[in-house]
């Protein structure tokens, strides 16, 4: 029984904290908060480029670091808790796994060490309107490498050079990349409820798209092995984001006196506190069952990666919106940082597929595996 | 990461699970509390002294002691395994768990030679009477009282919540011994025997209808001063040693889980029901997170480090999640959930069973509002609750 994570990778997470805590600070992330011109921090953007983390799970013959996915679900966890206001997920978890997944070994080839390199950045465009993602729901289009349709939101969509895009051919589905500055795309930028990461409005009109290495009419079911795959890791940035949460509730409560005593003298808050605590240690556990699933690529993953999701959505929104109700009418300040962890909470929450989503998909996974 | 055993924790399993498959069934799925044969306390015992005389009854003992001189990992193993087979742990959880570590940590050399290998080879059981009507979750509070009269303690008042009393041969009691001083400074622990004059075992009649638990009246009890435990007054941090192993010793598998119910709604067509569906994967990512984080301390030991703050949220987690799976389960049968009759219910009534007792689990070892204080001051670090007679006498109020 080794469930946890080895000294190596313990290093690289208290690495990789005194360098965020350092260089991804509360004004880093407000810099785009406030700044609506700012589609993500590029200053805290080329540092995070430069430590090689973006290719940290890329295997060494394609440019990355060729560590493994272990050490990218250290990293996302760390992401999470500075509230990076970068597109590493959109480059690193989607984009980037869709082209391990499903790119023939050319398109790995093209695209992967320039993903790790920061080179290119990109994104996943799959949402087109209100409701969860079905394949009969796609009406963005691809023929003859040519892609018509609107996606909208992409998230990083400003920032990303590249996409990953979901369209339909034939009578399914595909999955394309297309290269964001070319002839017929367009894009314009979204405001939304989490503005320290960028959305866009991208409209494609016959522009370039060359299909993943998938079979024909399979794109769906490539996009739900990515979206495993991704949901691990966007697991661990949320658990990130929840623990900080936890910590910056107890340090407020421990400080802010009111009746002559510090407020978390009371069981009001201290239960509340308890509660966020059993809730993220409930989303630990389940988290790195996920990243055991994925780092061994397990026939457990769906289910693992599905709990992984659900626990650490309800957490972190749990989390943030505690935190904000601890920290009274402070926490209802633009000043203070408890509203950023609420916007990132929700964004995390809904970005990959809702936790109704998700639901269904841990009791399918579930149903077919006790039917086997 | 990986959930193998190393190879001397593999060795250890196979043995234990070849001595186990020699003398237990397995258990069935989703065991239940009641239905326990009339033999069961004997089974028990016999079961006790099978394992002792084998060195499985405590691992972690030394083995001057009777104990096999292992670590805790190996004691985790052997409750994994021995969790899987029908074995007739239950009267001697609390004796050799809580109450003979207590003895052993506090006891004279001829309290270890008189008690510790009879209770080992399951000759005598042991209970813990602590809680009383007006002390349960503030224990230190308690009434009953112990008078010195020559070399003799006399004892008079009333334990409550004790689990088998009524086979139990000797009890660790705790008392008060002076009243004019703070509460957690006037208590002293004795050894009691169960079965001498003025101890008075009365069955409890529980809100479940079961009865595992009594109410104990001690009337001009005497106790001998060389069964003291402990200095006098110093009882509260001899309990505060029974106590460190409740928790871990209450919060096992008490019941149906997130399987049992989908079996059930297999069955009777549920799965259909999107707002089940929905609900089957919260219970299914909480059991999931409450054994998970059980690997994670599994972890620590194994690597010989001291397990984290982690495993406190377990009954917090079980009792409530039980509860829940067993309303839903029997709001899903309708009108007919109400039966518990096993020739009608479905599932042989586990959850009509477990629904009755649940309410009980959020209340026993810690209840959940303890637990949660407990969570919030000792992991979280939390200011104490406000304790207005922790300074002053006992007898003030």
């Amino acid at each position: 029984m080794n469930f946890d994570f080895s000294d190596d990778q313990k290093f690289l997470r208290d690495e990789a904290r005194k360098f965020l805590e350092a260089q991804c600070t509360s004004a880093h992330v407000r810099a785009v908060l406030d700044d609506d011109a700012m589609s993500h921090n590029d200053e805290v953007w080329q540092k995070i480029v430069e430590m090689g983390w973006l290719g940290a799970a890329i295997p060494e013959e394609f440019g990355g670091l060729g560590l493994g996915m272990l050490e990218l679900c250290v990293i996302a966890e760390e992401l999470g808790r500075v509230l990076a206001p970068v597109p590493f997920g959109s480059s690193a978890f989607f984009f980037a796994e869709a082209i391990k997944l499903a790119g023939s070994d050319e398109q790995k080839a093209e695209w992967l060490p320039k993903v790790a390199d920061g080179s290119i950045v990109g994104c996943l465009a799959t949402t087109e309107g209100p409701g969860a993602l079905s394949a009969s729901s796609v009406q963005t289009s691809a023929k003859d490498g040519k892609l018509s349709g609107t996606k909208l939101p992409v998230t990083d969509g400003d920032v990303a050079t590249h996409a990953a895009v979901l369209a339909k051919e034939g009578s399914g589905t595909g999955l394309y990349i297309v290269a964001l500055d070319g002839d017929g795309v367009s894009r314009k930028s979204l405001k939304t409820i989490e503005p320290t990461r960028s959305h866009a409005e991208i409209k494609f009109d016959g522009a370039s798209a060359t299909r993943l290495g998938h079979d024909t009419g399979n794109g769906m079911t490539v996009l739900d092995n990515v979206m495993n795959r991704g949901a691990v890791l966007l697991a661990f940035e949320q658990l990130g984001g929840a623990s900080r949460c936890l910590e910056m509730a107890t340090e407020y409560a421990k400080e802010r006196h009111a009746f002559g005593r510090p407020i978390g003298g009371n069981q009001a808050i201290k239960h509340k506190l308890a509660d966020i605590y059993v809730k993220n240690e409930v989303a630990r556990s389940n988290a790195y069952y996920g990243a055991w699933a994925l780092s061994t690529d397990a026939a457990e993953l769906p289910e693992a990666a599905a709990a992984a999701r659900v626990a650490a959505s309800e957490a972190f929104w749990f989390a943030s919106k505690e935190n904000i109700q601890t920290h009274g009418g402070m926490g209802f300040t633009w000043e203070v940082d408890c509203h950023l962890y609420y916007r990132r909470a929700k964004l995390l929450a809904v970005q990959a597929g809702s936790p109704a989503v998700w639901k269904e998909k841990l009791v399918s996974a579930l149903e077919t595996k006790n039917a086997a | 990461m990986d959930f193998t055993d190393s190879t001397e924790e593999a060795a250890f399993r196979a043995e234990a699970n070849a001595f186990l498959s020699q003398h237990l069934e397995p258990k069935k799925a989703a065991a239940i509390r009641s239905g326990r044969r009339d033999d069961y306390l004997q089974r028990a015992k016999d079961w006790q002294k099978v394992k002792a005389e084998n060195q499985f009854a405590q691992i972690t003992w030394p083995k001057e002691i009777g104990g096999r001189g292992g670590s805790s990992m190996q004691q985790v193993i052997w409750n994994q395994e021995e969790g899987k087979f029908d074995a007739p742990t239950g009267p001697f959880a609390i004796g050799l768990g809580m109450c003979v570590p207590t003895v052993i940590a506090f006891g004279s050399d001829e309290h270890k030679q008189r008690y510790v290998q009879k209770a080992l080879f399951g000759e005598e059981i042991w209970c813990q009477l602590f809680s009383e009507p007006a002390a349960g979750s503030d224990v230190a509070g308690l009434k009953t009282k112990a008078v010195k009269d020559g070399d003799d303690w006399v004892i008079n008042g009333q334990k409550v919540w004790t689990s088998g009393a009524h086979y139990s041969d000797y009890g660790i009691v705790l008392v008060r011994t002076d009243p004019d001083v703070p509460k957690h400074k006037g208590l002293t622990m004795f050894i009691v025997d169960m079965k001498q004059e003025g101890v008075d075992v009365r069955p409890i009649h529980q809100a479940s209808g079961g009865s595992e638990f009594n109410e104990v009246y001690f009337t001009d009890v005497r106790i001998p001063d060389s069964d003291r435990l402990g200095e006098p007054g110093m009882g509260w941090k001899v309990a505060l040693v029974t106590l460190m192993n409740e928790r871990l010793a209450v919060g096992g598998s008490p019941g149906p889980d997130w399987a049992e119910i989908m079996d059930y709604a297999r069955g009777s067509g549920s799965m259909s029901d999107a707002a089940f569906r929905a609900k089957l994967a919260d219970w299914y990512v909480a059991a999931q997170g409450y054994k998970l984080t059980k690997f994670r301390t599994q972890t620590a030991l194994s690597k010989g480090e001291t397990p984290g703050p982690e495993n406190s949220i377990g009954k917090v987690i079980t009792a409530n999640h039980l509860q829940d799976i067993c309303n839903s389960a029997i709001e899903m049968q309708d009108h007919y959930g109400i039966i518990s009759d096993k020739d009608h219910a479905p599932a042989d009534a586990i959850f009509q069973e477990s629904f009755m007792w649940a309410p009980g689990l959020r209340i026993a070892g810690g209840t959940d509002e303890i637990l949660k204080n407990i969570i919030a001051e000792r992991v979280l670090g939390l200011p104490q609750d406000v304790r207005v007679d922790k300074d002053k006498p006992f007898s003030a109020f």
